[in-house]
């Protein structure tokens, strides 16, 4: 007689531990194929591809292997039909052995893939990235709450009596301690009326009425007793105040699309923006964008306009931070809200406007902003030139005088789309203190 | 006669339950002791589900195991291909220790239970308890006990100094498990829990008891005698019993830079290592060795009326399923089949027992015609591993049968040759280089630890020896010395010579990403 036992009922995933182990491991793997094909210029893909396969060698076990391409070796294969001794065979143009000396098992291995979600992706692409200054130095921060229905009460105001829900109460009510209905009296009080109409009454027509009568008054003494709607029928809704997350940010995304703004300059900016565009889009759990386009005079378009259309002339920088200002003011209200703005260009704009771009920065919007970010678009050539100096274009100069002055303020080049994400890690890096805006 | 017929019947339809499965063991069991002369462990069935199942085969088929990554990693990858249904489960999993257990699936029919109870519970079990290499090499009766240590340590020490800190050392350690393993030496047999406790227990007291401020030479090695220095390198070599096949044992015992806990995970793996060893190299004789089992034991419960027809064509078919081989040119071709393989080799020795044609008795003079296959099998299996099966019991019929034929490889070349086929001229060569492909010593890279100056760089030079100019795949050798490396604590290099000539084809170093 064997032993049998029954482990069905054992606990299941024994492997969940090593599975968790795994996917930990992983997910550090997954984080730096992301990262890599970030650099390599795919940032557009982000939104677009909503996975990432991995093969299965991020977690690889090495071991001592064989290779198959070396060496001299012999196969015994089942199921000739036409071969004799001495024949030669042509190698598979794959080279290796050409025989299914147990290859399959690696391949297999190779088709092991993780797919991510966007979401997943996005979480590794913006890990430790992180807004700086995000708490709101003002008024702002105090909670703000909002009444949000939740079921209902017994206590309220009148005001909030849900109707629906108090009828149904006393219907039940109504039913349970059998409260005489209109049809029943109406009933009754026919059947009285007609008796009462037979004048002149029998014996026994008489104790009919007098018994019909007597059941009329009971009728009467119970409805009365047992109200239509009793105060134990009333619901109120009931309302519980939620509270509103306080990040509630505007983000203005500005942009020369003059004509001195080449297609590669636009598609880096372009770049830039998008990643900034998915970065606040997770951030922030309510968050507008609004952007700004300009050449020789700006307008606030939509996203597609903004990145999609085209339009040329000459370039005034200084439109579009007034433009910013007119918005901000008019929707805006810096008491109420974060506001974010990032720039890019490519540095050309008319002569003398550089200097009114710094002093309406440094009069108006490094007053209201959380951040500003420069970013100006260099050709390649000129990366190893202006990489390290502050030498440049007009804008770059101006520009400059107001970075040392606020904190707040970032600027920086980019000349290939491998730039992009780096810089945008080192703008938008979380920064060791908190800054105070001046 | 038909309603007696009926009665003996041992179930009925598809469904099992306790009592079934009990009776349908007891007739397998009279068969398997008594008529085919098995002799077996104790047995222990357990009915799983299918998770467990597939839980139970991640953690490469042991009840107990060490938490790892690497299983976590393999039960996603098994889960993916049965969710895709691209492979289905195995039916049977069995684990070579006593009692032997031997794992049920709940979805199988009860026609597959018998079979399945046949095949693992008496095919397995018989080989697992009598073929020499398991009797050698393994301890059927402590490897439960041992894992359950191994699990409760490596939890403990995870517990001690983190789960990255273990997890570093294993992973480093499974890189060489294939090179953790003692192929012509007898490893010494698992202590009992007592003696490991106490081990244990010494090395607890000494990690607390000892304080590096008393220290007062610098770090040096086991025998750090000076006058070691003046030795020439092959007394070096020999005080630490170089070279050395086993890199696991070598570093274990030698590493500069493990703390005891280390050596302990590294002990584990390699026990580990070793235990499947003997699994490795008789793949094709143990499963044809169950299937066998179970075909002899099947038949004979039909012959006596014990199976229904029914469930006698689902074993059948089943069966067949199991024993498939496709060609070489099918598309489902992927290697010879061990079980098809096997379970033919093993029928072919009945049928040379019983029914010997004068070829066989050129071949086969011992056995041919001497009627007695039960213990001519009997015999094969306790003696012998693939490679020495193969070229013992391979025949002529048998190698025509498979229609096989025997191609030579050369890289350098374009063309692969077809050097014997299945005719009187190629039976020999065929059946030398199928068992020739089962050697796993001369399949494996024969890599050893040649010397190391514990006194000087403390380098450890590892040596390849190439067989038939086979080189490693490079990515991953190179991965492979890091780990090394890693376990080592100094520079690791590896140089490849050929085994034929001594000369030295290539020679790598970890020194280049220190």
């Amino acid at each position: 007689m064997p032993n049998f036992i029954d482990r069905r009922l054992n606990p299941k995933d024994k492997s969940l531990g090593n599975r968790r182990r795994f996917l930990r491991r992983a997910r550090e793997e997954l984080k730096r194929v992301i990262k890599e094909q970030v650099k390599a210029g795919k940032i557009t893909d982000v939104d677009a591809d909503h996975s990432v396969p991995m093969p299965s060698r991020g977690a690889s076990e090495p071991t001592f292997q064989p290779n198959r391409n070396t060496g001299r070796r012999e196969h015994v294969l089942p199921g000739n039909r036409e071969f004799s001794a001495g024949d030669r065979l042509q190698k598979r143009p794959s080279g290796g052995g050409g025989s299914g000396s147990g290859t399959d098992a690696d391949e297999h291995e190779d088709d092991f893939q993780f797919v991510l979600s966007r979401e997943e992706v996005l979480d590794f692409f913006f890990e430790d990235l992180e807004l700086p200054d995000m708490v709101k130095l003002s008024l702002k921060e105090t909670t703000a709450f909002k009444p949000r229905r939740s079921g209902f009460a017994t206590t309220g105001s009148p005001t909030n009596i849900n109707v629906g829900r108090t009828m149904r109460n006393s219907y039940g009510r109504r039913i349970a301690l059998r409260r005489p209905s209109r049809r029943e009296m109406e009933a009754l009080g026919e059947e009285i009326a007609k008796l009462e109409a037979e004048m002149p009454l029998q014996g026994s027509h008489g104790s009919r009425l007098r018994a019909l009568q007597e059941e009329l008054d009971k009728l009467e003494r119970r409805r009365r007793r047992i109200p239509y709607v009793d105060p134990i029928d009333i619901r109120f809704n009931r309302f519980e105040p939620q509270p509103l997350p306080n990040t509630s940010a505007v983000m203005f995304c500005l942009m020369d699309v003059s004509a001195s703004m080449g297609e590669r300059d636009k598609d880096l900016a372009k770049r830039f923006f998008v990643l900034l565009h998915l970065f606040l889009k997770r951030r922030y759990e309510r968050i507008d964008i609004v952007f700004i386009r300009h050449t020789d005079e700006a307008r606030e378009v939509d996203e597609h306009t903004f990145f999609y259309s085209t339009q040329s002339g000459g370039t005034v920088v200084s439109t579009a931070l007034e433009e910013m200002i007119g918005i901000v003011e008019e929707r805006y209200p810096a008491s109420e809200w974060n506001i974010y703005a990032a720039q890019a260009s490519d540095g050309d704009n008319i002569s003398g406007d550089s200097e009114r771009c710094a002093s309406l920065l440094r009069d108006h919007l490094m007053r209201i902003c959380q951040y500003y970010a420069y970013v100006e678009i260099i050709d390649e050539r000129e990366t190893d030139i202006f990489g390290s100096t502050d030498n440049g274009t007009s804008l770059w100069r101006a520009y400059r005088t107001v970075d040392g002055e606020f904190p707040n303020f970032q600027m920086t080049r980019i000349a290939r789309p491998a730039d992009i994400y780096p810089v945008f890690r080192k703008l938008f890096a979380k920064q060791p203190t908190m800054q105070l805006r001046k | 006669m038909e309603r007696r017929a009926s009665s003996k019947l041992l179930f009925r339809g598809s469904d099992w339950n306790f009592a079934t499965l009990s009776r349908a063991y007891d007739a397998i069991e009279t068969i398997a002791l008594d008529e085919l002369n098995l002799s077996v462990y104790p047995n222990q069935l357990e009915i799983i589900s299918s998770e467990q199942m597939l839980d139970a085969y991640s953690s490469v088929g042991m009840p107990l195991m060490y938490q790892h990554w690497s299983f976590g990693k393999r039960f996603v990858y098994e889960e993916n291909l049965y969710r895709k249904g691209r492979r289905g489960l195995a039916y049977e999993l069995v684990i070579n220790s006593n009692p032997c257990i031997t794992y049920l699936m709940e979805e199988n029919t009860m026609a597959m239970q018998a079979l399945v109870t046949a095949h693992a519970a008496f095919g397995h079990n018989h080989f697992f308890k009598n073929n020499y290499l398991f009797r050698q090499w393994t301890d059927a009766s402590s490897i439960l006990s041992y894992m359950e240590f191994a699990k409760k340590y490596i939890a403990k020490c995870e517990e001690h100094y983190g789960t990255a800190a273990v997890e570093a050392i294993l992973d480093s350690a499974h890189t060489i498990m294939d090179q953790g393993v003692f192929r012509y030496r007898r490893p010494p047999r698992l202590s009992s829990e007592k003696v490991r406790e106490r081990a244990r227990e010494r090395l607890e007291y000494e990690e607390q008891t000892f304080n590096d401020l008393w220290r007062t030479l610098p770090p040096t090695a086991e025998g750090s005698d000076p006058s070691e220095a003046e030795r020439d390198a092959s007394e070096r070599k020999k005080a630490l019993k170089l070279p050395e096949e086993n890199l696991l044992y070598f570093l274990e015992k030698n590493s500069l830079i493990l703390d005891p806990w280390q050596r302990e995970l590294l002990r584990i793996v390699r026990v580990i290592a070793q235990y499947f060893y003997p699994q490795r190299q008789t793949k094709v004789m143990n499963e044809g060795c169950a299937t066998f089992v179970h075909y002899t034991i099947m038949n004979r419960l039909y012959d006596q009326d014990k199976i229904s027809e029914g469930a006698m064509l689902e074993i059948l078919q089943s069966h067949s399923n199991v024993v498939f081989q496709p060609s070489f040119d099918d598309p489902r071709f992927s290697g010879i089949n061990p079980y098809a393989l096997g379970f033919a080799l093993m029928q072919d020795i009945q049928r040379i027992c019983t029914e010997p044609t004068s070829e066989d008795r050129d071949w086969f003079p011992d056995i041919a015609g001497s009627g007695n296959w039960k213990e001519t099998l009997l015999d094969a299996w306790a003696n012998h591993r693939d490679e020495s099966f193969i070229l013992q019991y391979l025949s002529p019929s048998l190698i025509r049968k498979f229609r096989m034929f025997q191609l030579s490889d050369d890289a350098n070349d374009n063309y692969l040759e077809v050097a014997s086929i299945h005719n009187e001229r190629g039976y020999e060569a065929i059946r030398a280089a199928l068992a020739r492909s089962y050697d796993l010593g001369a399949n494996q890279p024969d890599i050893q630890v040649v010397d190391v100056d514990l006194l000087g760089d403390r380098h450890l030079r590892l040596q390849h020896n190439i067989k038939n100019g086979v080189l490693l795949d490079e990515a991953s050798r190179d991965a492979t010395l890091r780990h090394v490396r890693h376990l080592w604590g100094y520079d690791v290099s590896l140089a490849g010579v050929e085994a034929e000539t001594g000369d030295a084809l290539y020679e790598c170093s970890t020194a280049k990403y220190a």
